[in-house]
């Protein structure tokens, strides 16, 4: 058993049991915690298949964004945990009867193929021209060329899923004194001051 | 060595873990969401394990184009659920249902 296979077959199983326990645990802190498990075991896997910059972004974008915010919500929520055992038990038949048929049907149609992917020809970007080359320079001069188009479309699609969160989540409260920058900017000496010459013993009119 | 079968059992197995924690969970969406950024996982396990077997750089890059859209989703969803807890009270899947369907 050489090293590639041992270690393929430790991070699967603890993926598989960890996001059983993402959706099986009680409380959301732990799925959370548990989905972080799952998240690094997935960056293992890719580093097994020499998919190294992956396997970084995964951590980095899942572990370190994704994962948090789901944290972050979770802590914030603060919502009640519900104990009741009727809920979960009502949709378990169809559930346990989706998944087991998926998985069988999955499972006995990948046992019985085998896939020769040794005489495929059509290769659109093919590794072997970037022998000399790491994993992040390769998809680099692919990214940055042939998929700018869709680079920027991504970098308009998180563009749009920034500005909907901060107005879906924006709220104004009523009472809050504010800066009025336009006010401010609107003061000028001759509408503020008034010059006024009083006579003695009378004051001035306010 | 591994073959690539291999990765697709384990990334079938994964995906209907995702699929089972959106029919089984009542409680809360939050767990749903996650079960969706589950599938998502298998899904590039998929992409980058036919990558690397086909020698084609392609699905590593759709695999990063799958990252960028999950990690959207993610925060849109997330805000929804903010807005929706604020004005109902709750992220019961069992209460959240004034759409009467």
């Amino acid at each position: 058993m050489t090293a590639s296979l041992l270690s393929f077959y430790i991070f699967s199983t603890v993926i598989l049991l960890s996001s059983l326990m993402v959706i099986t645990s009680k409380n959301p802190v732990h799925s959370v915690l548990f989905l972080i498990l799952t998240f690094f075991n997935g960056a293992g896997l890719f580093i097994i298949l020499h998919a190294e910059f992956l396997a970084m972004i995964l951590i980095i974008v899942y572990v370190g964004a994704v994962a948090v915010l789901f944290l972050f919500v979770v802590m914030m929520l603060d919502f009640k945990i519900s104990l009741d055992k009727n809920n979960i038990l009502q949709y378990l038949p169809i559930g346990f009867f989706v998944g087991v048929v998926f998985i069988s049907e999955l499972i006995i149609v990948l046992i019985n193929t085998k896939f020769d992917l040794s005489n495929i020809q059509i290769l659109v970007n093919p590794m072997i021209k970037f022998e000399n080359l790491t994993n992040t320079e390769a998809i680099g001069s692919i990214l940055y060329t042939d998929y700018i188009l869709y680079f920027q479309l991504s970098g308009v699609i998180l563009l749009v899923a920034m500005i909907g969160s901060i107005v879906l989540t924006l709220r104004t409260r009523e009472g809050v004194k504010r800066q009025s920058i336009q006010s401010q900017l609107d003061r000028n000496y001759k509408s503020t001051i008034t010059m006024v010459d009083p006579k003695s013993n009378e004051g001035v009119d306010i | 060595m591994i073959e690539l079968n291999q990765f697709l059992i384990l990334s079938a197995l994964l995906f209907s873990i995702g699929v089972i924690g959106i029919f089984l969970n009542r409680k809360n969406v939050i767990i749903i969401l996650m079960s969706i950024e589950i599938i998502l996982l298998s899904v590039n396990i998929n992409l980058v394990s036919f990558s690397y077997f086909l020698g084609d750089l392609t699905g590593q890059i759709i695999s990063l184009f799958v990252l960028t859209v999950a990690a959207a989703e993610a925060a849109i969803g997330l805000a929804i659920l903010v807005i929706y807890n604020r004005n109902a009270g709750t992220i019961e899947i069992e209460k959240i249902n004034s759409l009467k369907g």
